[in-house]
């Protein structure tokens, strides 16, 4: 197992995460419904995924097929849940961000330009650290979109979905672009009245002891999750960094040991080959805080933020609801439209406590959720710090004992 | 013939006044000096004192003359992690192990040892104050071995190179010097990142513990709690590692390649220039002298004849000194090759035991979360 780390290839997933990719979340696997991004293929400026779907629901024409899906007609899919009124007491599951290889592309890109001024081993190393960082975040974008639709596909309700049938089965592009400019400057308002409402709103006081305890523990918690999501992440990149370095001085370290002439030469040599392995292991270390921290406190940051959408449309319907109570009162109080403001209210009553009954029961799935995601990947993340730390240990001990011998 | 002297310096502070002096402690079983083990204060400019003297004595007759400790601790790469406070602990300690260093090296040059200066300076409890500082400090040495250098190079000497070993020798040291600088700004960098990585992680221990606080789930609350001692934990491995980067690593390369910017090839030339210059002058005085064989005009050829005298000595002491500092230089880099071997090697074993010992903890750390972790329910 130990030598697991060792080999040259660029892949920075470990064996565990071959299967389900859905570490973030616990999910059972069903067989009424299973879906899963079984290839990906990534082009100029997009990533075309293979979502791949086995089901033995009626309702789809075969039992196993797939389709070509881009992100945009992901956002498409998520944003529809979002607009529905009848999910309104669901927590939606989180889009998938963007993939962004801009950052990777870049570094290729100067590599290329600066082909000329490094020497061919160093050139072919860098070349490789670069494809397989870019590999890296090739594999997350296909986790995290893959994520996305098996939370979906658990979910009792959604997983009925008109749309996401479509989604799953319709071979042709499903022609949904992204947002134009004006679009999004709507959607930019939107929030900003959301934000204003959701202050109005979080300030009613709750009756429900439950939702009052909710919604002070989430605003808590969303907040330091963010905050420990972007600290997880400097600390995952100055451990890069260290890595380079010890890439850079592996590197120079083979080139005085081949220029010496002396007895030390032996020593220079020893040391590179040691430093070009235990770089590698501390690179694998920075991958593996990355997935198993890292995207975990990235995942629930969102997942925390649609859990708040769920308690601000909630208690937007508490308001609505109360409102048209004030205004069924009016409306008896004067004997003026009071069918009208009673059809009103009991609408508002029955939204209300639809959203309700199936928020508590979301938000107690959110918590069981959580702690085992969290339980999974704190565990994961325990026992790949010490598989790497042994590794790194046996490396330096056995390089230790020679030059020992040698002196 | 084995001996040891060993010397140790720490720092104190004068109450009267406002400098740093250093306390530098001689052990030692040698005959040099007047008893076994003895202390004195040091400021900094009795160091740079010492070296100057010693480099206006050995330097030009070839013997590697350890540079004086830089003045400002900033790295050869200029790479500075955060402000370097003149006060700071860290800037004293890294001044100390520095100077400390340079009294090693230049004890350990077997002649350096035995001048009248050195024994002074480690010995005699009042020092005469060195005059100028500024023109003494190390780099200001430099700039002048530099200077000289350029003006060797300036006049365009083309060196029969006779000795094949030279030549060899010239251009191992300039290879030596690319890569030790080139793995000394590597090192150097190394440092910054781990000093970073040491920062951020405590940055994060302090986050997973809010993080703790506000779970409402009780044995993750635990958990990430935990989780935040063990980053804390491993913020603190990753300081003291950075503090083994630089002190071992990245100290001694920074003085192997101010050591072989000493110049000692550069003097060789000088000096054979110098002789080159003196068979010149002695073959236009002779054919001065030729000359003034015919004019009759015996006032000026004795002269001549004198001169001729003078030349032909000047020609003599050329060569003797062309061959001594080719003698000496040659014994020096033995000298020089010999200790760096030792030094590299002794510097890497402890450099990897440091790392050693980091990854052990790392696994006790680890290894007393994991169950933690798994307790989660």
């Amino acid at each position: 197992m130990m030598q697991e780390g060792l080999d040259d290839g660029p892949d920075f997933l470990s064996e565990e995460d071959r299967g389900p990719r859905a570490v973030n979340v616990d999910l059972q696997t069903d067989a009424t419904l299973q879906v899963d991004i079984s290839d990906a293929l990534s082009e100029r400026d997009k990533v075309k995924f293979t979502v791949h779907t086995k089901s033995t629901l009626p309702n789809f024409k075969q039992n196993e097929f797939s389709v070509v899906r881009q992100h945009e007609e992901f956002i498409w899919l998520h944003d529809s849940f979002v607009e529905n009124e009848e999910y309104a007491g669901f927590i939606i599951p989180p889009a998938p961000p963007r993939p962004d290889f801009d950052a990777s592309r870049e570094k290729l890109q100067k590599l290329g330009e600066g082909e000329g001024s490094m020497t061919k081993e160093e050139f072919t190393k860098m070349k490789q650290e670069l494809e397989a960082e870019y590999l890296a975040i090739f594999k997350k974008t296909v986790a995290m979109h893959e994520v996305f639709l098996c939370r979906v596909a658990a979910h009792p309700v959604l997983r009925k979905d008109l749309n996401f049938h479509v989604f799953l089965e319709y071979n042709q592009d499903l022609s949904v672009r992204g947002k134009n400019k004006k679009e999004k400057l709507e959607d930019f308002f939107k929030n900003v009245v959301k934000s204003a409402d959701g202050v109005i709103v979080s300030g009613v006081k709750d009756v429900d002891d439950f939702f009052e305890h909710e919604k002070t523990f989430l605003l808590e918690y969303h907040n330091r999750v963010k905050d420990a999501s972007a600290k997880s992440d400097r600390m995952i990149r100055s451990h890069k960094s260290a890595a380079d370095d010890i890439n850079r001085i592996a590197s120079t370290l083979y080139t005085l040991g081949t220029q010496d002439s002396t007895d030390v030469c032996k020593f220079f040599l020893k040391v590179s080959e040691l430093f070009e392995k235990t770089r590698k292991i501390e690179a694998r270390v920075a991958a593996d805080e990355d997935l198993k921290l890292a995207d975990l406190l990235k995942y629930y940051l969102r997942e925390s933020q649609a859990a708040k959408d769920l308690l601000y449309r909630r208690g937007r319907a508490l308001v609505d609801y109360e409102n048209a109570n004030k205004a069924l009162d009016k409306a008896r109080a004067k004997n003026k439209d009071v069918l009208q403001a009673e059809t009103t209210q009991q609408v508002c009553c029955q939204k209300f406590e639809k959203i309700s009954e199936s928020a508590k029961q979301e938000l107690i799935d959110f918590k069981t959720r959580r702690v085992a995601a969290f339980r999974k990947n704190l565990v994961e993340l325990a026992e790949l710090e010490l598989k790497h730390a042994k590794g790194n240990l046996q490396l330096l001990q056995s390089c230790l004992a020679v030059l020992k011998g040698d002196t | 013939m084995p001996y040891k002297t060993l010397i140790l310096c720490s720092k104190i502070c004068d109450g009267m006044n406002a400098y740093m002096a250093y306390k530098v402690t001689t052990k030692t079983s040698l005959n040099l000096f007047n008893r076994n083990e003895f202390t004195v204060k040091r400021r900094f400019s009795d160091f740079l004192g010492l070296h100057s003297k010693l480099a206006s004595k050995y330097l030009h007759i070839g013997y590697i003359v350890p540079p004086a400790p830089e003045k400002s601790i900033v790295g050869m790469t200029k790479v500075k992690v955060g402000k370097e406070d003149l006060s700071s602990a860290e800037f004293v300690e890294k001044r100390r192990s520095a100077l400390e260093r340079y009294l090693m090296r230049t004890v350990n040059h077997p002649a350096l040892l035995k001048d009248p200066d050195v024994i002074q300076f480690l010995e005699s409890t009042e020092l005469p104050r060195a005059v100028s500082t500024q023109a003494l400090s190390g780099a200001g040495i430099l700039r002048m071995v530099n200077k000289a250098a350029e003006a060797v190079n300036k006049m365009t000497i083309k060196m029969n190179e006779s000795d094949a070993w030279f030549e060899e020798k010239q251009q191992q040291f300039e290879n030596l010097d690319v890569q030790l600088r080139k793995l000394h700004a590597s090192v150097e960098s190394l440092v910054c990142h781990r000093k970073e990585l040491s920062v951020n992680t405590a940055s994060f221990a302090k986050s997973a513990a809010m993080l703790g606080n506000s779970e409402d789930h009780t044995a993750l609350s635990r958990a990430l709690s935990q989780l935040a001692e063990v980053e804390e934990k491993i913020d603190q491995l990753h300081q003291e590692q950075a503090y083994a980067d630089f002190y071992l690593f990245s100290e001694l390369l920074g003085d192997y390649v101010r050591l072989i910017t000493a110049g000692v090839f550069d003097h060789r030339m000088k000096t054979w220039s110098k002789w080159q210059d003196a068979q010149v002058m002695l073959q236009r005085k002779r054919e001065a002298e030729a000359k003034l064989q015919y004019a009759n005009k015996p006032d000026k050829l004795q002269q001549a004849k004198e001169e001729i005298k003078e030349w032909e000595a000047k020609v003599q002491q050329g060569e003797r000194d062309f061959e001594q500092i080719s003698k000496n230089i040659r014994r020096e880099v033995g000298r020089f090759e010999k200790q760096r071997v030792k030094d590299f090697k002794v510097v890497i074993i402890k450099y990897l035991e440091s790392l050693v010992h980091t990854q052990q903890q790392l696994i006790k750390y680890w290894e007393a979360f994991l169950p933690e972790a798994k307790a989660i329910a």
